[in-house]
């Protein structure tokens, strides 16, 4: 992994960061790289209120906001943003000024890397407007003095357009910290990190694949 | 929250009645429903803080429960309920959940407006 001056994630809803990056950030914090994540909904649609539920439609956003600082504190992120759009609506936003809000995090924070997700392969709509708008903003920035795009994509049809994932950033030396925040989710995870046990105990390959490699494509520029 | 009983349900649908209130109406099978199973045809609606007044309203059936709210002219309707909660600020919050949990219609109503 090259060691970055700063690097900037950007996703809308907690959690995102957990599965596919959340080793990649751990990585670059113990690298001695500051890594801003700017979180742009509070899941306020999540459809996980625990099972049985310990949460209601109203109380899940405070849920997830702190479970959002709990999980950014088990990867030793300093700088976490949150920006208080509402999950599910970031596609019906103004896209001008969802661009803007992300131009003003690249002027502030002058990342050499930034991670979001591939648009026209992340599945969910605010996953592809999130994507969307952070590709609108760093296409502004003169090709040679872009900061590098890595874009996290798993939509079914992925593979077959993309190709193999340029970048597999091998997370095993902090994979505590990374289940560490994906437990963080609790509300969310919970129910998948029981299953997980059993798979642990045999040391499921599969398994081991999905926690240990994290995966992106460098966005392809057109220009 | 738990599951629901009609009585305290009905009392409290009952309690707005003829008062202008504010209503969280939702229905989804989840951002990764035809993602999972592509030959699944992926709807909901979802509207927040639609401030109405309806002249009655009933919870309806055995569980899952319908309810539906009748308005001076129209009609609010959810459902698939099973869980409920009278929360901290007077507001009915109606959930259905699924087999496995996860939310898939909500039908709140409120004096004030949600956040």
């Amino acid at each position: 992994m090259e060691k970055e001056r700063h690097v900037l994630v950007i996703f809308p809803h907690p959690d995102d960061e957990a599965f596919g990056v959340s080793g990649t950030i751990a990585l670059n914090i113990e690298n001695g790289t500051p890594v801003t994540y700017a979180c742009l909904t509070l899941g306020e649609m999540g459809r996980n209120l625990g099972n049985p539920p310990f949460a209601t439609r109203e109380s899940l956003p405070k849920i997830r906001r702190q479970e959002l600082v709990d999980a950014a504190n088990a990867l030793g992120i300093q700088d976490l943003r949150m920006l208080g759009l509402r999950d599910k609506t970031v596609e019906f936003e103004d896209d001008e000024e969802l661009t803007g809000k992300i131009s003003a995090f690249i002027d502030e924070l002058n990342p050499s890397l930034i991670i979001t997700f591939y648009p026209g392969y992340s599945v969910h709509p605010d996953h592809e407007a999130t994507g969307r708008a952070v590709v609108r903003a760093v296409e502004r920035i003169a090709p040679e003095e872009r900061p590098k795009l890595h874009c996290v994509a798993f939509s079914n049809n992925s593979l077959a357009e993309l190709g193999e994932p340029e970048i597999i950033n091998d997370v095993t030396a902090v994979e505590d910290k990374k289940i560490a925040a994906i437990k963080a989710h609790r509300s969310q995870t919970e129910s998948m990190v029981a299953t997980w046990a059993e798979k642990m105990q045999s040391q499921d390959p599969a398994m081991l694949t999905w926690i240990r490699k994290e995966r992106f494509w460098p966005y392809k520029w057109k220009r | 929250m738990k599951a629901i009983d009609r009585a305290e349900v009905q009392q409290k649908i009952n309690s707005f009645a003829e008062a202008d209130v504010y209503l969280h109406l939702e229905t989804t099978n989840g951002a990764y429903a035809t993602h999972n199973d592509e030959s699944f045809f992926s709807a909901g609606a979802y509207i927040r803080n639609a401030l109405i007044r309806y002249e009655h309203g009933k919870i309806v059936g055995d569980g899952p429960f319908r309810v539906g709210l009748k308005l001076e002219i129209g009609w609010v309707y959810g459902e698939g309920l099973t869980h409920f909660e009278i929360d901290d600020q007077g507001r009915l919050l109606l959930a259905g959940l699924d087999f496995t949990g996860k939310l898939a219609v909500a039908l709140q109503i409120s004096p004030s407006p949600f956040e």
